[in-house]
């Protein structure tokens, strides 16, 4: 059956079955009937050409679906595994429960909703200040000429290449001694934490915010402003809803890298009671007499679900957002 | 609130417009002050008000404890904000302000701080004055002393601060003091020979002396200000007793004296009391020391060994991630960029889960799955094989570079289809009517145009895997520990993980030396940026 090959020049894709058909003109002239009783109604279907065009594809992403989904099958099966070992939850799926779940929620000495709800206080009030912070000044780059923008621009852009984890040692030491005299924001304070992660509001995002910014039009404020708008009205009420998508990206990512960030916090952070989950989670696991690992597997799904949920969401924007310079 | 003016909205490649008249400018003013209305003039003033409320506070905390340049810092950015939004011009500055206050202090100034702490020898046994050491070497060498008299003594509470309420049996009179303050006379009330209660202090009832037992047989309250007077200490929260320092501080030559043995210990200069043999006495003090901790780090052997593995390992660390990331996500975005196949939606969110997932999570649930005794690759999958995932120096780099493919590909996946879909269609379609075959199309066209748009991301992803933490830390800890190093250091450790160790976990903190590292990282960053900022022009286009 070679005449099922495309043949190429057609772009329709005419096979050399059907092109035969057209030169035959010579053939005695049929009714219409007779043709379409010729026209097969379904192709062969033929498994060597279908895995040379499309099939290896499915192969390759089974494959890598296998890859990918493996960490997680594993630790959703062992989370639904009543008790409790590493050594357990090997045969997969073979005990369902939410013992687990139970256990990891009413330890006493694992305080699992506090951590919980101190990741979300800190990464929550983390991600809408750095959208503010970087918002402000992303409107004044935007917007306005003044002498210092083009190097303020190149300090943002050369200061976000620096990590604040490099200086891990120095925040710690500034945070305990600004706790000596003011122990609301010093050390084992989420207020400070916050504070700290609000130094790298504008080196991360302000750049990618303030490309976003340049696309709405600058004749928009004009209109505004001979409506008699002043500069406070138009960004609140006029560019920041024209911006959101950014905004929301920026909340987003910053409240990845605010749940994933272990160093700063780990420092900082002393009492059980007072750390993240990045930082309560990581301790529970290293400790060598913890052994219950269905018990963290079941925290490590319910910590990870509203992440992959925001993450799954937004899916859209993130890519938009990633592409213009952030990495996980 | 104003319009600006002077400083107008404008697009690059516009005319400068003609500077405003002084009506226009009138008319800007009244038009603003019309929209701004009375809600926002006051909130702006509420929340100017409780920013200096609480500058206020601050300099009065400040003042009290004499820290005048951090006060006077304090007051000077106060006044400067202040100016800035009851300006009727700094527009710009209004809006900068608030971030960079915060950049300034907690991304500027630690950085700078670092390269100080670099400087020093702060660490374990050497985190604070000179003053600080001295009574601190006194209190912990305390010892009772033989004829001492019998102190009836209250323990007292103020604000969980424990202090000491002594009654001197002589004359009766009574004493309040803590760890921190030297014993004054307060007038108490007195149970007999013993002094109860003083006001502003709460007398802790037996019970709660049993709770805190340790906390109060550990208290020492200084007998006066001079450290060689010794200190009152109760071993039962009932009756104190007289406890003098073996050690004597000489403050005038600087030395200090072992009164049992008759060593004296002097301050060389090393920022610690220091025996004619060489022996110091811990804590000492924080100096400078200038380029101790670099010259260490390089030559000395047990440091620069592992040093230079560290080193290594962290660019082929970078290096092999983002090539293995780039590669397979390339690889995932062309198999998967064919409008032919079916599901590809399907397969496209199923290979972003890990991505989606926080990094953390991922990498101790791989380090569960990586367990030599019990994990799952071992028992399940090599048959009860006791393989060293982690433990093995070089199948630990193995395991971590596996993790962060499965970590990173779905972002180079997303990246390289973003780019590959960019690519116009004629280009393909204009080489394959001039005859070029599939693999000279990707090899000379799409692989040229890809990499000018995802070379940027491929330097930055480099850059984040330079100091990529949570991986090395969560999988490995940096293990297995290099045990000739005198720092507690592993095979799989990079420089930013080593940081982190050798200031935080360990027997001794040493933050000198981690600060050195720091700057080393900090040179490393600064040369990677400096590179691709030339390649990518990106500064140039800022206007």
């Amino acid at each position: 059956m070679a005449a099922q090959t495309p043949v190429p020049g057609t772009a329709t894709g005419l096979t050399e079955g059907e092109i035969r058909v057209f030169e035959d003109a010579s053939a005695p002239r049929r009714t219409d009937a007779e043709r379409i009783a010729e026209i097969p109604t379904k192709r062969p279907f033929r498994f060597g050409k279908w895995f040379a065009a499309t099939g290896w594809r499915h192969a390759v992403g089974i494959v890598v679906v296998v890859f990918s989904l493996f960490p997680i099958v594993f630790v959703v099966s062992s989370s639904l595994n009543p008790n409790g070992t590493l050594m357990g939850s090997n045969a997969l799926f073979s005990q369902l429960g939410l013992d687990a779940y139970a256990r990891i929620l009413n330890d006493p000495q694992v305080p699992f909703l506090t951590w919980f709800g101190n990741t979300l206080l800190i990464a929550g009030v983390t991600a809408v200040c750095t959208v503010f912070l970087g918002a402000l000044a992303a409107y004044s780059f935007s917007r306005m000429r003044f002498a210092g923008r083009r190097f303020g621009l190149i300090s943002i852009v050369v200061i976000q290449m620096f990590p604040q984890l490099l200086a891990v040692v120095a925040i710690f030491l500034l945070m305990s001694s600004i706790g000596d005299l003011f122990p609301a924001i010093g050390l084992n304070t989420h207020l400070g934490l916050i504070m700290v992660y609000l130094g790298g509001a504008l080196g991360v995002n302000t750049y990618l915010m303030y490309g976003f910014f340049n696309t709405v039009p600058a004749s928009i404020d004009e209109a505004a402003k001979i409506d008699g708008a002043g500069h406070a009205r138009i960004f609140f009420t006029i560019i920041l809803r024209l911006v959101a998508p950014i905004l929301a990206v920026v909340a987003l990512l910053s409240f990845i890298s605010t749940v994933n960030e272990f160093v700063v916090a780990s420092v900082l952070l002393v009492d059980t009671e007072q750390q993240t989950l990045a930082v309560g989670l990581t301790k529970l696991v290293s400790n060598p007499r913890y052994a219950d690992w269905s018990a963290f597997s079941a925290g490590a799904v319910m910590a990870a679900l509203p992440v992959m949920a925001l993450f799954l969401f937004l899916q859209k924007y993130i890519v938009g957002g990633l592409t213009a310079g952030a990495v996980k | 609130m104003s319009i600006q003016t002077d400083e107008p909205v404008r697009l690059a490649g516009e005319p400068a417009p003609p500077p405003p008249t002084p009506k226009q400018r009138r008319a800007a003013r009244i038009a603003d002050e019309a929209s701004g209305g009375l809600l926002a003039v006051v909130l702006k003033l509420v929340l100017l008000g409780v920013v200096d409320a609480i500058a206020v506070y601050g300099v009065l905390v400040l003042a009290t404890h004499e820290q005048w340049l951090v006060t006077g810092v304090v007051v000077a950015v106060t006044a400067l904000v202040n100016w800035i939004y009851f300006s009727r011009k700094r527009l710009p500055a209004k809006y900068l302000t608030p971030g960079v206050i915060f950049l300034v202090v907690f991304q500027v100034f630690v950085l700078v701080y670092t390269f100080y702490i670099g400087l020093t020898n702060y660490g374990t046994g050497h985190n604070g004055s000179k003053e600080q050491a001295v009574s601190s070497l006194m209190a912990s060498s305390l010892e009772r002393v033989e004829d001492s008299p019998t102190y009836p003594v209250t323990v007292v509470d103020r604000a969980g601060e424990l202090g000491l309420l002594v009654t001197n049996p002589e004359t009766g009179d009574a004493y309040v003091g803590t760890s921190e303050q030297p014993l004054e006379q307060v007038d108490a009330d007195f149970d007999g020979d013993r002094a109860v209660a003083v006001e502003g202090w709460t007398s802790l009832q037996f019970a709660d002396v049993l709770n805190r037992t340790e906390e109060i047989t550990a208290l020492a309250v200084p007998y006066s200000e001079n450290p060689n007077d010794g200190a009152i200490q109760t071993p039962d929260g009932q009756s104190g007793y007289r406890y003098v320092s073996t050690l004597e501080y000489d403050e005038a030559a600087g030395t200090m004296t072992d009164t049992s043995t008759g060593v004296v210990y002097s301050d060389t200069g090393v920022g610690a009391f220091t025996a004619e043999d060489g022996s110091q006495l811990l804590p000492g003090w924080q100096i400078v020391v200038g380029f101790d901790n670099f010259v260490r780090a390089v030559t000395d052997e047990r440091l620069a060994g592992p040093l230079v593995y560290v080193t290594l390992w962290t660019f082929a660390f970078a290096i092999l991630s983002v090539a293995t990331t780039f590669f397979l996500g390339l690889f995932l975005a062309i198999v998967f960029n064919d409008l032919r196949m079916r599901g590809r939606k399907i397969y496209r969110v199923l290979m972003i889960l890990p991505y989606a997932i926080p990094s953390f999570l991922s990498a101790l649930v791989w380090a569960g799955m990586f367990n030599r005794s019990f994990g799952f690759f071992n028992q399940v999958l090599f048959g009860g094989a006791e393989i060293p995932w982690l433990t093995d120096p070089v199948l630990a780099k193995v395991a971590i570079l596996i993790v962060n493919l499965w970590l990173g590909f779905p972002y180079m996946f997303l990246v390289c289809t973003g780019a590959l879909q960019s690519i116009p269609d004629e280009l393909q379609e204009a080489a394959r009517v001039d005859g070029a075959r599939p693999w000279a199309i990707f090899r000379h066209i799409k692989l040229p145009l890809l990499l000018v748009s995802v070379a940027p991301l491929l330097i930055s992803s480099f850059a984040f895997n330079f100091n990529n933490f949570n991986i090395i830390y969560m999988l490995t800890n940096g293990g297995p520990r290099d045990s000739d190093a005198p720092i507690p250091v592993g095979h799989t450790d990079i420089l930013i993980s080593m940081v982190y160790k050798v200031a935080f976990t360990g027997q001794t903190r040493d933050y000198g030396l981690a600060s050195a590292y720091s700057i080393i990282i900090f040179v490393v960053v600064a040369i990677i940026a400096i590179l691709a900022f030339r390649r990518t022009k990106s500064l140039e286009e800022l206007n």
